[in-house]
């Protein structure tokens, strides 16, 4: 149908990028770990700083699928509330150590990933979402009835956990700062994880179904299992989100499996930035921060927050970083 | 278990069905048309079960409501579609979905801000109040009353598809509309109208449903959740898929609320499941 026309650009992403630019890409872990050493000391308050870092690793898994894959998934909630559920209920339950819980549920997010991902990459295009939506409201209904093991409507409580063992010294988890800085280390490796996977060559075949499917099919990719493995590794990231949530908030509210915590992830990602690599850790920042201030101001913040959604999909589809990306670094 | 019980639950799951197929038939038809899936459609289920009661309330008339809700709402949608969606053709296919999911936000927290975060009751019209003896057990009348103004709405709209100069436009124009420009048919203007009809059904489900769950402003999201499980199950696009999907799904919930009623609401997602392993496309759907 779509002839490519000669004079078309090329995609921002195949250009040759600039000097400022190649140079943001080859240090963006470290440039990122330092911005993220500094956040909370530029935030009004800790708790702020823990959301955006819970929130960032969520969105920066989440657009490993959605940015980098080019598939739109409105099921990740599912992988962070599992993630963070599992956590929680092998703290609380079972007096597993946190570490071990920790892992548990990036394994158990993980392999609900790889499950939901199973069904959902069989279909194409628009289907996709719809199905990742309707999967996700399967966890959601099932961990509402499961009340004996999740708390139902009541989410899941009990598991505080006040103190960390590291190299030992006991560190007081209770105090923002310490959590802050205990959690970020899981953001560092989580960023650090998703750059290493986008500079592999597995990066270059999922950008390459982004572009065009068919031609990556043609060029003897397995177009499915790639899908497959992006939607495995973004939704384990994301379960890693869950569990940094769990033991920042020691509770779990059902809502968080909810498609609307689905699409508050697409949100931050969208108003971000979904072409770069920051843009989501931004979009997170930001919508955080815009929640915290207008629910100041009424109770019905959500209001704003849609427009302005609707508004930057309208007149700005790259999002914040996206766009200052592209207006002023070369 | 007595048959009686087991044909009063199966009524009910067509009833429900009956509601299941108007929304998911909505969502088909603009899909079907516009390639654009509308996120916002379970929002405005819900908007317009609002704008039923409020009309039914001001004229102190149930029919009243019925009638002009539908079409408050389906202009409402022509609206949405002009100033919010048209600028998107030609962008990504996610781009509209994207919209339309924000939009849901605005719509949610705009019917709180005006009708208030609780449940409102919608009274059932005195004239189809009670129930019928089939002579096989009772049926409430409104139920019989529901499953009949589906019935006639998806006749109207079949012979409105299929016999009429704008369906013959509409049918075509949703296989190849480049061509249909070319033979100088105004395809924006169709497209107009589908969307707003798409929208009409939707709300002509939510004030049909009104009296048989409260209207709050959260309804929508399990309606939106529903449709996408009826249109994945019948296939995306195909009317008749949307239809016996529909009443499928609305038995199939209906009789396990009867056997295990902590399983109502899941076991639609695993027939979903279900459908999507043996047949991705959908029971009627053709392969993308």
């Amino acid at each position: 149908m779509t002839s490519p026309a000669l004079a078309e650009p090329l995609p921002s992403s195949v250009r040759k990028p600039g000097r400022v630019k190649s140079l943001m890409t080859t240090y963006r872990v470290p440039l990122s770990i330092i911005a993220l050493c500094l956040l909370p000391w530029l935030l009004p308050s800790k708790a702020l700083a823990v959301n955006v870092l819970v929130y960032g690793v969520v969105a920066v898994g989440y657009n490993l699928l959605f940015g980098y894959t080019g598939l739109l998934s409105f099921g990740h909630a599912a992988f962070v509330g599992a993630g963070a559920y599992i956590t929680g209920i092998a703290i609380g339950q079972f007096g597993v150590p946190w570490y071990a819980a920790v892992l548990l549920g990036v394994i158990g997010g993980g392999l609900l990933a790889f499950a939901i991902g199973a069904l959902s990459t069989r279909t194409r295009g628009i289907y996709f979402s719809m199905v990742t939506l309707a999967l996700a409201q399967l966890v959601y209904y099932v961990a509402l009835q499961a009340s004996s093991w999740t708390g139902g409507e009541n989410g899941l409580r009990g598991f505080t956990v006040n103190k960390i063992n590291l190299l030992g010294y006991d560190i007081n988890f209770l105090d923002p700062v310490n959590k802050y800085y205990v959690l970020m280390a899981f953001a560092a490796l989580a960023l650090w994880v998703v750059s290493r996977i986008l500079n592999s060559p597995f990066g270059a075949a999922i950008e390459a179904i982004r572009e065009n499917e068919r031609r990556a099919r043609t060029c003897g990719y397995n177009v499915e299992r790639t899908k497959l493995l992006s939607f495995t590794l973004s939704g384990t990231i994301c379960a890693l989100g869950g569990t940094m949530s769990a033991l920042h908030l020691a509770f779990v509210p059902l809502d968080s499996l909810h498609y609307h915590a689905s699409g508050m992830i697409v949100m931050m990602t969208l108003l971000g930035g979904a072409s770069s690599f920051f843009g989501p850790f931004v979009g997170a920042l930001v919508f955080l921060v815009m929640e915290d201030v207008f629910s100041l101001w009424t109770s019905h913040w959500q209001i704003i927050v849609g427009s302005i959604f609707v508004l930057f999909v309208l007149f700005l589809p790259k999002g914040i970083w996206g766009t200052f990306l592209a207006r002023f670094v070369r | 278990m007595d048959t009686e019980l087991i044909l009063m639950q199966l009524f009910s799951g067509v009833a429900l069905g009956a509601i299941l197929v108007l929304t998911a038939l909505g969502l088909s038809i603009i899909f079907g048309m516009l390639g654009v899936v509308n996120f916002a459609h379970g929002a405005l289920f819900m908007v317009g079960a609002y704008a039923g009661l409020w009309v039914a309330s001001l004229t102190g008339s149930f029919w009243w409501g019925l009638l002009v809700a539908p079409v408050m709402i389906g202009l409402f949608g022509m609206l949405i579609e002009y100033f919010l969606i048209r600028p998107l053709y030609g962008r990504s296919i996610d781009d509209p979905l994207l919209l339309t999911f924000g939009l849901s936000y605005v719509l949610v927290e705009g019917v709180r801000i005006v009708f208030g975060t609780d449940g409102i009751p919608f009274p059932t019209p005195p004239a189809l109040t009670g129930v019928l003896d089939l002579g096989v057990g009772f049926f409430p009348i409104y139920r019989i009353f529901v499953v009949g103004v589906v019935f006639v709405v998806v006749l109207l709209l079949w012979l409105g598809l299929e016999k009429t100069r704008f369906g013959l436009i509409v049918r075509a124009g949703a296989r190849d509309p480049t061509m249909m420009r070319v033979l100088g048919v105004d395809i924006s203007k169709v497209w107009l109208l589908v969307f707003g009809l798409g929208v009409g059904l939707a709300s002509l489900g939510g004030v049909l449903s009104g009296p048989m769950r409260s209207v709050n402003p959260e309804m929508g999201s399990l309606v939106l959740a529903e449709a996408f499980v009826v249109t994945v199950i019948g296939g995306l696009g195909s009317l008749l898929g949307s239809i016996i999907a529909g009443l499928a799904v609305g038995i199939v919930i209906s009789m396990t609320a009867l056997f295990a009623p902590e399983m109502a609401t899941i076991v639609m997602f695993a027939l979903m499941a279900l459908v999507l392993l043996v047949r991705p496309q959908g029971l009627f759907g053709k392969l993308a």
